[in-house]
């Protein structure tokens, strides 16, 4: 089904006008005669889509034209390309916080007394989902021992069963995935225990993926035992019907991820853009983006106590510095590769 | 403002009131002062507020510069996240920053704008400049480094919008203006009260002066403060000049009479030698209106004598205790003769019993001479004029009721300075005899008045209050 979409989404950049940036996917919601609302996106097209559905129902005017694309190709998007749209939404909290902060972003005043400050940078930067990172894992390999509790539980299973998950442990890799990247920083400044984990994924040959969702493929499909950091949103689609898919709750933290969105300075229809913010910041938008990723943005406090969301402030400028990446890159390479790793998929 | 400009508003011509001024200039220099103070509450509040963000500022240039260590592989920089959450934190500021190696930027922005000054020592320089539409308040050091065998110079710049700071100072200033908009409406009632206490002393000085009476010429003795002392001084001058006047005027008037008086009664006691020697009818009719004329005149002079003498001791009265029923008897003594001369009969009742009053006896009695003269002045011949001496309350009532031609007109003119009635007829006279009455009156704090009576004449009562 996604590579479908890739497909089809491949096909519609190759007939869209030139542009240099790599699209994964389009799709018109609403009436193709409206005002068409341009929506430059990192979210999955598919899990977002009773969410603009929604609101093409509730606005017969509107057209939103909904392009998905990772986020550093959004990142090169807007500041070096200049593309143009009315709204730029990404879970990449670090890009979209350097966009802002280097004033691609436009004032706005939506409605939305629920949302929590620390979701919210000046009145540009505007926190829509909550998107919790947890470790998933194979019920058939944890049959005869127990789930890990925490990350310390984890790193002693995988140690004590060197052969159960040899080659079968999966992450980010933060070279070529932003998300993978900036989870890896988080994790740094969280938690001293997750290089000794980084370690212990590296002996195991960890494997290493671009996106959640094709770490949650090859767990689905057997290849995979435990995939660490992955979106929960991308699980949620699966979980209910699938018996084997467990999470393994991270009870010492778990980190999320504010995904968040703003109206570029140049927008087409800027209108159309602050139409839109302020139904994703409504009641019933957050009521789909929930049911969606199952926790709430505007009740995070009230969710799970270990649940530790990432703030929308202005240290999240220092993750896209070149030499602490450069530095952070280099330290994660020396843990988690081995010799013998293959290259990433 | 120009001093002058500055007056020109604080006295406006159209303000004729003191008060007004008072309260007026209160209100433009409260205004001047309000302005005042927001500015310098703005200025002190920026500048208080930019000292403490550049304290952050700098704190956060060294915390970064201190992260970069020299390593084979060349530069390697832990950036703080809590230095730029903190930055952050301080009005969700934009935050640029830039690393440079003898001028190349190693990460960071590039195009950041290099510091003015190249820094030196271990203190962060400070400056500002615009980077991509925002003006920045930067803040930079510099660390000699070995990097690569060589020593390069690494400097770090840390800039930040200050929108924050700038909304604090206007906020500050703005939350001072209104604590002090707020005392000044507490100080207008204040200022208000304290106008009319300071104008008070006026408003007393004026009424002490309005409450004399007509003929006081006394100098003024009220105590003022000292600001109105020149205006009291002035005033009492006026006064003084104002007496000397009149009692030049006064003294000339009574000279001038009493020098006619002399030589009009020679004159008349040669015109009526004259009348007795002649006895061709024609020239003693000619002597005979001669000799009335001449006792007009004489007449006059003596109440124009009688008046400077009751304007003289209005002002030098010389009070003492007087019977008046033994001086009405002396002065009616006196009139007598004129009246039986016309056959007019008086009947004079209450003059028996003692009326003691405190008065100027020769004011007194040219009163009561002039009010019995002008009675019988008046009367028919065989006529009865009825003079009645009581005691009503505190005052001694006197009442001369004659049957003569009464009144026409308003009785209260009469009492004016050469005013006659309008049925006086033949009757000489001077206009004055019944205005000296009624200032001798009012010198002794007493009233007079003419009433017609009903059964034809006047009625004239002269009030003084008891002793």
């Amino acid at each position: 089904m996604r590579r479908l979409v890739l497909a089809a989404g491949l096909i519609l950049a190759g007939l869209a006008p030139a542009r240099s940036f790599e699209i994964e996917a389009e799709r018109l919601f609403g009436p193709p005669d409206g005002a068409v609302i341009q929506v430059l996106s990192t979210t999955d097209t598919q899990a977002f889509a009773p969410v603009l559905a929604d609101f093409a129902a509730r606005h017969p005017g509107h057209a939103i034209r909904y392009v998905q694309a990772s986020s550093t190709q959004i990142q090169q998007a807007i500041a070096q390309e200049g593309a143009r749209f009315d709204m730029v939404i990404s879970s990449a909290m670090d890009l979209q916080m350097r966009l802002v902060n280097d004033g691609y972003a436009a004032s706005a005043a939506p409605h939305a007394p629920d949302l929590p400050p620390w979701a919210r940078w000046r009145d540009q930067l505007w926190g829509i989902a909550l998107e919790p990172v947890v470790t998933l894992a194979s019920r058939q390999a944890f049959v005869d021992i127990p789930v890990p509790r925490t990350r310390r539980d984890l790193i002693a299973a995988l140690r004590a069963n060197p052969a159960r998950f040899q080659g079968r442990v999966a992450t980010y890799d933060p070279r070529i995935a932003g998300v993978g990247y900036f989870l890896l920083a988080q994790d740094d400044q969280v938690s001293d225990g997750f290089w000794r984990l980084a370690e212990v994924m590296g002996r195991l040959n960890a494997q290493l993926y671009c996106c959640s969702g094709d770490m949650i493929d090859d767990l689905r499909a057997g290849r995979l035992s435990v995939v660490y950091n992955v979106v929960a949103s991308y699980a949620a689609r699966y979980r209910p019907d699938d018996p084997d898919l467990i999470q393994i709750a991270d009870e010492d933290y778990t980190l999320a991820i504010v995904r968040s969105a703003f109206l570029p300075v140049d927008a087409p229809d800027p209108a159309g853009g602050r139409l839109l913010l302020s139904y994703l910041l409504s009641p019933p938008a957050q009521a789909l983006i929930e049911a969606a990723s199952g926790v709430s943005l505007t009740r995070s406090a009230a969710t799970a106590p270990s649940l530790r969301p990432i703030r929308l402030d202005a240290g999240l400028l220092v993750y896209s510095d070149r030499l602490r990446r450069g530095g952070l890159l280099a330290e994660w390479q020396a843990a988690l590769i081995q010799p013998s790793t293959p290259p990433a998929r | 403002m120009t001093p002058r400009a500055l007056r020109r508003w604080l006295e406006p011509a159209r303000l004729r009131s003191l008060r007004r001024r008072l309260v007026w200039q209160f209100l433009v220099l409260s205004a001047l002062l309000v302005a005042g103070l927001f500015l310098t509450v703005g200025w002190v509040a920026e500048r208080a507020s930019r000292a403490s963000q550049d304290a952050v500022l700098g704190a956060a240039v060294t915390a970064i510069a201190e992260g970069i260590r020299s390593v084979d592989e060349g530069l390697e920089m832990d950036l703080p996240y809590a230095t730029f959450s903190m930055l952050g934190a301080m009005g969700d500021e934009r935050i640029f920053y830039a690393v440079t190696v003898g001028g190349q930027v190693v990460t960071g922005y590039e195009g950041l704008p290099p510091p003015p000054d190249v820094p030196d020592g271990v203190a962060p320089v400070f400056w500002r400049a615009d980077y991509q539409g925002a003006a920045l308040r930067l803040a930079s050091v510099a660390r000699p480094m070995l990097i690569d065998q060589r020593l390069s110079q690494v400097t770090v710049s840390l800039g930040q919008t200050r929108q924050g700071q700038a909304a604090i100072a206007r906020e500050t200033a703005l939350g001072a203006t209104w604590v002090a908009l707020a005392f000044l409406a507490l100080a207008l009632p204040v200022a208000l009260l304290a106008a009319q206490a300071v104008l008070a002393p006026v408003q007393r000085l004026a009424e002490v002066v309005s409450a004399r009476g007509p003929r006081d010429l006394s100098p003024v003795r009220h105590p003022a403060p000292r600001e109105l002392a020149p205006l009291l001084r002035a005033l009492n001058g006026l006064i003084a000049r104002l007496r000397a006047a009149l009692e030049l005027a006064e003294t000339f008037i009574f000279e001038a009479a009493h020098r006619i008086r002399t030589p009009l009664s020679l004159v008349r006691t040669e015109a009526e030698l004259a009348l007795s020697e002649t006895t061709d009818p024609a020239t003693r009719a000619r002597l005979r209106r001669m000799v009335r004329a001449i006792n007009e005149s004489s007449r006059s002079a003596s109440q124009i004598l009688d008046h400077a003498m009751v304007m003289y001791r209005s002002d030098q009265f010389d009070a003492g205790p007087v019977d008046l029923s033994v001086l009405t008897g002396s002065v009616l003594r006196a009139i007598r003769p004129l009246a039986e001369m016309r056959d007019i009969t008086i009947v004079a009742r209450g003059l028996d019993s003692a009326c003691p009053v405190v008065a100027d006896e020769r004011m007194l009695e040219i009163a009561l001479r002039n009010i019995l003269d002008n009675a019988v002045k008046y009367s028919d011949a065989d006529g009865r004029i009825t003079l009645d001496l009581a005691h009503q309350g505190r005052e001694a009532v006197l009442t001369l009721a004659d049957e003569g031609r009464g009144l026409q007109g308003d009785p209260s003119r009469l009492l004016d300075r050469f005013h006659r009635g309008a049925n006086v007829g033949d009757v000489a006279g001077s206009g004055l005899g019944l205005t000296i009455v009624a200032e001798v009156a009012a010198a002794h704090r007493g009233r007079f008045r003419l009433t017609p009576r009903d059964t034809g004449g006047t009625c004239a009562v002269l009030s003084l209050p008891l002793a």
